[in-house]
């Protein structure tokens, strides 16, 4: 396999001349039919993590009969070392909030809220004053859509759309059970659609560039290109656009500092790459996918200490509504930490990683479920550092 | 409705669309395991014990929250299933005190039960219990809660706000810090709670209990100084059974005042005797606020007039609706009013030193604990009751005692203040206080039986939350034909979140009933917070069955029929709502915030 070079692009922040062309275009002259259909030819995923096709969302709350819909931006960014949202709002807020209005219009939803994570409080006034701008213009074009911002009440947790929806109905964040999905019974018991701030970015892409253009970023299974935020031991950290389905290698070339050993790709719910496989390993829902967190660690950390602190945050963050999370993430931390003090032997990391498999087959949502990601392929990929 | 198939454990099984996966399973008798669920109360799929395999899914889901979906294959016995309850078993104890074998709910704990089936020689996780600054709450007369024992399932959380309305426990903190938790982590005893032990009744574990003071008696038994009398609550007769295996439902009666008697109680008397008395003092007082305000038109008289036996209802009443007081009635519960006459009448008539006396109720209730140390409940001049103790806490000393409960002959109430009618029976059901109320009221007025079939006022009876009937007076007599034609409404609520509803009507003056009937708990005290574990509706409904049985079967019926209510009025009162009854039968009430 011959070496590929890494694809930046710049359409994301791309600042563009007219405000709302886009979305005056859509609301005019394209039917919430069509707008779905492009969703789904475009193949688009979402970009918070869990890679579920938009139009298929779209699609559900469309056949939804309700005389009130609702779309939830989901700004929450809680995951760690990841803050490309940020960016997106600060640079490119319209493209947002076109995203939304043109899902409004798909869906027949008349009320919009974006939940903007507790510390981007600071961007409130400005945002606010993009909001209003918005809610007067879609009313001029005749779009029966309202859209106000909510402040996250500084859960981690409160990222997952259930919990997010219990959140701003007033209750303590906890995920609810699935099923009913949101685009059925979410917000007030509304059909509600949740997307990241960057999947309503996508749409509008989408919709200025068509379809066919969009497809030619990418690969066939991961289409259009992503914000990375990039942190850890590099010469660039910071958001950087990039067309999915990358090797690591090329990346790791592009942004290392040149002794990187390992990648976690994904924040503490991702997996973690050791340098043996960055050539191996696709950067997209082919290989793995990524909300965008991209984490470096050069051989002078030690990974011990990198898992002991996504087990910290674990354990602090998960809801702790359900059994296998609440208490199994507990176990892991104060289980690591055993083993490295010689409490227990080293074969006790294996009851570990069975735990970590029940946490995935039982717990009930994404959280609990992901934490195993990070445990397992860093234990894999770096057994010795947890003993000595 | 539509109904779909699938098969569980290889068994095709059609239902009805929208069950759950753990109700599809019933229907065929596959037993899934269950913590948080309870059938009372909403779904909340969070202790995933209850897990099983889907064909096709690589995730197991909780069969609790999930619903059957046609051509659904599924596995509760799989190995990957049972794998993983071993191990949700083992995290849960690792964050547990376990001591069953210091633990009051020992042999009746659903954890402990999990713990049998999914038990782990080679237990291999750590000890996060010495992590955790567990502290036991003791404060309140009702209940303790010790977190050692908590799992965490938020029963408790779900019965307080669902069937309560009151809301005085909910989940505090996040993730590993997570746990049960009053306002502001105040003590029990100080923040809104009405002590009705719904929640204790609902916690599969050891965590919330009743506060308990069966040793204090069996001390006072020992004591040669000291007179113990006990009375027995209605309800607590059609339920005492269970604990020893019977049927719910099955009425023990008499193998309860045998075991008593065999316990040690110098006096085994009736709480159903203070119900009747309750029932002629209350029956007077609302035809005297009728009187008052029809005739004289006293513009002070409260009208709908509320029952006042509950305790966990007045509690809530007095945190919920401070300006509504004055609708309750002044009447004692039965057990107070029988607490009084305990210290007075009946030891003037026994000719025992009042000091000497120890009043113990058998109640099926944990907030008559918290009504027994109210600083008003001192008419006698001493704690007119010592200690109210639950049917689970008679049960425990009847096992401590290591009497056969099922194998006792069946034995009489003492006389004095034991003798009472079928009436005071059915104060144990919900609607019974009206019931037994009407039989009464409606003979006062018109010196007739009520015109129901077998005197049984079918209306008031059963399990809606809110139960309405009236009854016209017609052809009264001399003294009350004041009330000629007038149709009484009458309306009985159950669970406090429909003493709510009724109270919201009542508070905004647009209340159309003249008299209600409020118990705190669901199905009223044969549901109450001190019964035996478990208490459903499929239980209360037997429960309920006795009741009206044990009734039906008595040769009196209604409360003013009772000779010793008769002669207690004759020897002693000398009149109901007179200057004797004031002093001991009735009570006022303390306005208190809501937080
Ligand atoms: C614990 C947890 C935290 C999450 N946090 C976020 C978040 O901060 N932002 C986000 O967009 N999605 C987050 N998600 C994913 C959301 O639940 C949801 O899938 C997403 O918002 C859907 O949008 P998308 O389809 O556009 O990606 C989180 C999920 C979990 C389980
Ligand atoms: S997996 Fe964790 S975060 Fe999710 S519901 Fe369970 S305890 Fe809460
Ligand atoms: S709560 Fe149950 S499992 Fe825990 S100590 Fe008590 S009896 Fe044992
Ligand atoms: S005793 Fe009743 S009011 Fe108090 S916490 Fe329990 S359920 Fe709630
Ligand atoms: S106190 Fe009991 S009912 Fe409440 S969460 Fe704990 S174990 Fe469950
Ligand atoms: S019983 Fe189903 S999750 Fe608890």
């Amino acid at each position: 396999m011959s070496k590929e070079n890494l694809k930046r692009s710049d359409i994301i922040f791309e600042q563009y001349g007219i405000k709302y062309k886009v979305f005056d275009r859509v609301i005019e002259f394209k039917s919430s039919e069509l707008i779905i259909q492009e969703l789904l030819d475009s193949g688009l995923k979402g970009r918070g993590g869990a890679g579920f096709p938009t139009g298929l969302k779209w699609k559900f709350a469309a056949q939804q009969e309700s005389p009130e819909k609702i779309i939830i931006c989901n700004a929450d960014e809680g995951e760690p070392g990841t803050f490309k949202d940020r960016e997106i709002l600060l640079q490119v807020p319209r493209k947002v909030l076109s995203g939304m209005g043109i899902c409004a219009k798909a869906i027949g939803a008349n009320k919009g809220i974006i939940y903007l994570r507790g510390e981007y409080e600071y961007m409130l006034p400005e945002l606010q004053a993009e909001v209003d701008f918005f809610n007067e213009h879609a009313k001029e074009k005749g779009l029966d859509f309202n859209i106000i911002i909510r402040l996250g009440s500084g859960a981690y947790v409160c990222g997952e759309e259930t919990a997010l929806i219990e959140s701003i109905e007033g209750k303590r964040g906890e995920p609810r059970n699935k099923p009913p999905f949101p685009v059925i019974n979410g917000l007030m018991e509304k059909p509600t659609v949740i997307n990241n701030v960057e999947t309503f970015v996508n749409v509008v892409l989408i919709n200025k560039l068509g379809v066919e253009r969009f497809n030619n970023l990418g690969t066939t299974d991961s289409r259009g290109s992503k914000l990375f935020s990039v942190s850890g031991d590099t010469k660039k950290p910071g958001v950087h656009e990039l067309e999915l389905g990358m090797k690591l290698s090329d990346f790791v070339d592009e942004f290392g500092d040149g002794d990187t050993k390992a990648v976690q790709v994904g924040g503490a719910s991702g997996y973690c790459v050791p340098r043996r496989d960055f050539d191996k390993t696709i950067i997209g829902f082919e290989g793995i996918p990524t909300g965008g967190s991209m984490m470096l660690f050069n051989s002078t950390r030690s990974m011990y200490n990198v898992l002991h602190n996504f087990l910290e945050f674990f354990e602090e963050e998960s809801c702790g509504q359900c059994t296998p999370c609440r208490v199994g993430t507990q176990q892991l931390r104060k289980g690591i930490e055993a083993i490295k003090s010689g409490e227990r032997s080293c074969e006790y990391i294996d009851d570990l990683l069975k735990l970590t498999d029940t946490m995935k087959l039982t717990a009930k949502c994404g959280l609990g479920q992901s934490v195993g990601n990070s445990f397992n392929t860093i234990i894999k990929n770096f057994r010795e550092e947890m003993l000595y | 409705m539509s109904s779909i198939n699938l098969i569980i454990d290889g068994q095709k099984v059609e239902i009805e669309k929208g069950m759950t996966i753990l109700e599809a399973a019933k229907k065929i008798n596959v037993n899934i395991p269950t913590l948080c669920h309870h059938d009372d109360l909403c779904v909340a799929g969070n202790c995933r014990i209850c897990v099983v395999e889907i064909e096709g899914r690589n995730r197991l889901e909780a069969s609790c929250a999930t619903p059957a979906e046609e051509g659904m294959v599924i596995k509760t016995n799989s190995p990957k299933v049972r794998r993983s309850r071993k191990t949700i078993t083992e995290l849960l104890l690792s964050e547990h005190a376990e001591e069953c074998t210091k633990c009051y709910k020992n042999g009746n704990c659903e954890l402990q039960d999990l713990t049998s089936e999914y038990f782990n020689e080679n237990f291999r996780f750590l000890n996060l219990v010495p992590d955790k600054n567990y502290t036991i709450d003791k404060s309140s007369f009702a209940l303790q809660y010790d977190p050692s024992k908590c799992v965490r399932c938020q029963r408790c959380v779900r019965t307080c706000a669902e069937i309560q309305g009151v809301n005085a426990i909910s989940a505090a903190h996040k993730g590993k810090d997570m746990r049960i938790s009053t306002f502001m982590e105040m003590n029990f005893a100080e923040v809104v709670c009405t002590n009705c032990g719904q929640c204790i009744t609902h916690c599969p574990t050891g965590a919330l209990t009743e506060h308990r003071y069966f040793e204090e008696i069996w001390e006072a038994i020992e004591n040669p100084q000291k007179h113990v009398v006990v009375n027995t609550a209605p309800s607590v007769r059609v339920a005492l059974g269970e604990p020893f295996g019977l049927e719910p439902g099955t009425i023990v009666t008499g193998q309860m005042v045998a075991a008593l008697r065999k316990l040690g109680f110098d006096s085994i008397l009736d709480t159903n005797f203070g119900a009747d008395l309750t029932i002629i003092e209350e029956g007077h007082e609302l035809l005297d606020r009728l009187k008052r305000a029809l005739v004289d038109n006293d513009k002070s008289v409260k009208l709908p007039m509320i029952t006042s036996c509950s305790p966990g209802w007045i509690k809530f009443i007095e945190h919920m609706f401070p300006n509504s007081l004055e609708h309750l009635s002044t009447c004692k519960s039965p057990q107070q009013m029988f607490g009084a006459m305990a210290k007075t009448y009946y030891a003037e008539k026994r000719g025992l030193d009042p000091k000497n006396i120890v009043s113990v109720a058998i109640m099926p209730c944990t907030a008559k604990k918290y009504e027994a140390n109210r600083p008003e409940m001192k008419s006698s001049g001493y704690q007119d009751v010592d200690a109210g103790l639950t049917t689970r806490e008679l049960a425990l000393m009847i096992k401590q005692a290591r009497i056969d409960f099922t194998k006792l002959e069946e034995e009489k109430f003492d006389s004095l203040m034991g003798e009472s009618s079928g009436a005071a029976d059915v104060f144990g059901a919900t609607g019974g206080v009206m019931e037994a109320a009407l039989r009464t009221v409606y003979e006062l007025v018109t010196g007739r039986e009520i015109p129901f079939d077998g005197l049984n006022i079918t209306p008031v009876r059963g399990l809606d939350g809110i139960k309405e009937a009236s009854i016209k007076f017609e052809n009264c007599l001399p003294d009350f034909k004041f009330l000629e034609g007038v149709e009484a409404k009458c309306a009985v609520a159950h669970g406090l979140k429909n003493a709510r509803t009724i109270m919201n009507q009542v508070a905004e003056g647009k209340s159309p009933y003249h008299f209600i009937e409020v118990m705190a708990c669901p199905g009223g005290c044969i549901g109450g917070g001190g019964q035996p574990i478990p208490t459903t509706d499929e239980i209360r409904k037997k429960r309920i069955a006795a009741i009206y049985r044990e009734d039906a079967g008595k040769p009196i019926r209604k409360s003013h029929a009772n000779p010793e209510i008769i002669g207690i009025y004759k020897d002693y009162l000398e009149k109901p709502l007179g200057h004797k009854s004031h002093k001991l039968l009735h009570t006022h009430y303390t306005k208190r915030n809501r937080f």
